[in-house]
């Protein structure tokens, strides 16, 4: 199947390649089943990658929180997470949502309903917290209801000024939430950050039906050079407020995110229990690790995040 | 533009239903599952067409990894989840060299496939075509409401789960609905509660209720609310469909399990059957009262 640049397996003998200049427009085309996809599409680089990377000079890290399956939580770990980095107030945190069709984090993290005011420098952040900004398509939103019925160039569009328009200014961490899925998104974020992102952390559920898609953006990050910081299993085991016996809603029938990352050479960065109060916190936009710090799953948080700032600013 | 193609197939398919969700990972692909397998239960005789094109789950789901589809001169011959040939099933996971393998397409590319797949799969006679679909409201989502809507599909199934987080999302996809003309059949409230295997105490890991809330607040019928249950789960997990799981985790070696006869057999022995052939029964009645209502206004507006 076809990757970010390489030929389709369908293509004509003599492709030039889907993101050559004469792409779609080659001799060899004639006839390609991909023709008319690739003659659709900008040749030649993207004018506005300096820009972007002019505009992030100052940030240090680039992380992606990535997961080829939906709902297992991308989002409210790239909210804890932020939480937990600000926390320290010597960090200075940005967190980007580029889910654009559902966009969660505004919800996450306490912010939804706030609005972006536009100054002479591009958009500002959403602060909610001195040194923890948040930028999301949920704040241009006319109501919460309202559906963003996008193809993939206005979302790339829309990715791009993300990066682009935003006054971010000087920041420790950028933390990107991504929707689930090997698409557009994806694409343009890894093309628009190309070469400078620190790394992906991976989020699954142990149960082999996730792991299947997980396995699959993993090799999307092999096929576009983003390296892996790690992964963490979410929703790993519940312990029964009632009776306090432990039990597996998502059984790790094929071992869970341990196989996983032993199969693949690839650190397990920890696994978060499954606890109703962080979908609580998640819902009243509050952070998980300050209100319910005596938690397993408060526990297993922290002790990811030290294992990600460990391994992030040991990197640099 | 009309897409014959596509319409000449629907002749042989009586109701076409989609299963859509803003959120993912709250089950439509399970639900679709579910959904499908109960109505087969019921007698009927169902596609089931999965157009998560990043992320297939149907395959796995459905016990039908590894297998491959077949070109017939009459077009794709799907997969069939069940020995009587009632559960159709068409998925780009057969068609993948390896479940590793990941496809990276931007929109244009999916839309193609989606097409494909619509127009060249050898159904023959269904009574249900489920189409499960990725989250989100885009790409694939137009793509299947465009080549579908001159052949009027009968709506959509919206599931959630209870949780704010989830409903904001799942409002955008009754929103993306109501903009694209596509009717709602129905809401379905997945995940609402977890029965503790130990003590039988059901706590709401999501939270409850906020299904049906939202289904009174939008107005579109609420077709049920299913609890987690590990044996279901077990079941959509483990290889070997004819095993009847338990709640408890897989069965410890040398432990003899109960063996049925295919997939089908084996749902009726969840406890959750049950309630998803209520849902399947409320929504069969909701099809065919839509049918009724156009055929009404189709009268009035020829006589």
């Amino acid at each position: 199947m076809a990757s970010t640049g390489a030929v389709p397996e369908n293509a004509n003998e003599h492709c030039p390649g889907p993101e050559s200049e004469a792409a779609g427009r080659a001799e060899g085309c004639a006839g390609c089943p991909n023709q008319e996809i690739c003659a659709s599409q900008a040749a030649g680089p993207d004018p506005d990658l300096g820009v972007v990377a002019e505009r992030l000079r100052d940030v240090r890290h680039r992380v992606l929180i990535l997961s080829g399956k939906g709902g297992v939580g991308k989002s409210t770990f790239t909210g804890q997470l932020a939480f937990a980095l600000a926390d320290d107030e010597s960090v200075e945190v940005g967190a980007v949502d580029i889910d654009i069709c559902g966009p969660s984090l505004p919800h996450i993290m306490g912010c939804a309903g706030d609005e972006v005011h536009r100054a002479a420098d591009g958009w500002s952040p959403v602060y909610v917290r001195d040194n923890l900004g948040v930028m999301s398509i949920g704040f241009m939103l006319p109501s919460d209801e309202a559906a963003v019925i996008w193809r993939g160039p206005k979302k790339n569009g829309m990715i791009k000024q993300f990066l682009r328009d935003v006054e971010w200014g000087r920041l420790d961490y950028l933390l990107v939430d991504t929707p689930p899925g090997t698409s557009d998104e994806h694409l343009s974020i890894v093309q628009l950050l190309k070469g400078s992102i620190t790394g992906a952390i991976v989020v699954t559920t142990p149960q082999e039906v996730a792991l299947q898609d997980v396995r699959k953006e993993i090799d999307f990050c092999r096929k576009a050079g983003v390296p892996i910081l790690g992964v963490v299993e979410n929703m790993s085991g519940f312990v029964c407020p009632s009776c306090h016996g432990e039990s597996r809603i998502f059984y790790p029938t094929t071992g869970g995110a341990k196989a996983l990352c032993a199969e693949l050479g690839l650190p397990l960065l920890g696994s978060i229990p499954l606890d109703p109060r962080i979908g609580r916190a998640c819902d009243f936009g509050s952070s998980f690790l300050d209100t319910c710090a005596d938690s397993p799953a408060a526990q297993a948080y922290a002790g990811i995040v030290a294992e990600i700032r460990r391994r992030v600013e040991g990197t640099v | 533009m009309s897409h014959a193609e596509v319409g000449s197939r629907l002749a042989s398919i009586k109701h076409v239903v989609l299963v859509l969700s803003g959120k993912g990972g709250v089950g439509k692909s399970s639900c679709t599952v579910q959904l499908a397998l109960s109505l087969v239960g019921q007698g009927q005789r169902v596609g089931v067409l999965d157009i998560d094109l990043c992320g297939p789950s149907i395959p796995r789901m459905l016990g039908l990894e590894g297998r491959q589809i077949h070109q017939a001169s009459a077009g794709w011959v799907p997969v069939f989840a069940d020995p009587s040939k009632r559960l159709a099933c068409m998925s780009i996971g057969f068609l993948l060299p390896s479940k590793d393998a990941s496809v990276v397409w931007r929109g244009p590319k999916k839309n193609a496939m989606i097409k494909q797949f619509l127009a060249d799969v050898y159904w023959g006679d269904l009574d249900y075509l489920l189409i499960d679909t990725p989250p989100g409201t885009s790409d694939e989502h137009l793509a299947a409401v465009e080549y579908l809507q001159e052949w009027s599909p009968d709506g959509a199934v919206v599931v959630t789960t209870p949780q704010a987080v989830a409903l904001a999302d799942v409002k955008k996809e009754i929103d993306f609905c109501r903009k694209v003309g596509l009717p709602i059949l129905g809401l379905v409230e997945n995940m609402s509660g977890f029965v503790c295997p130990h003590c039988a105490e059901c706590t709401n890991v999501f939270s409850t209720g906020g299904g049906e809330g939202l289904a009174r607040h939008a107005g579109i019928p609420f077709l049920g609310r299913a609890p987690i249950d590990p044996a279901l789960v077990m079941l959509l997990e483990q290889e070997d469909k004819t095993l009847v799981p338990s709640a408890n985790g897989p069965a410890a070696a040398g432990q003899e399990q109960e063996r049925t006869a295919s997939i089908v057999e084996t749902y009726q022995r969840c406890q959750l059957s049950k309630l998803f052939a209520e849902i399947a029964r409320r929504l069969t009645e909701g099809v065919a009262q839509q049918q009724q209502q156009q055929q009404q206004t189709a009268d009035t507006m020829y006589s």
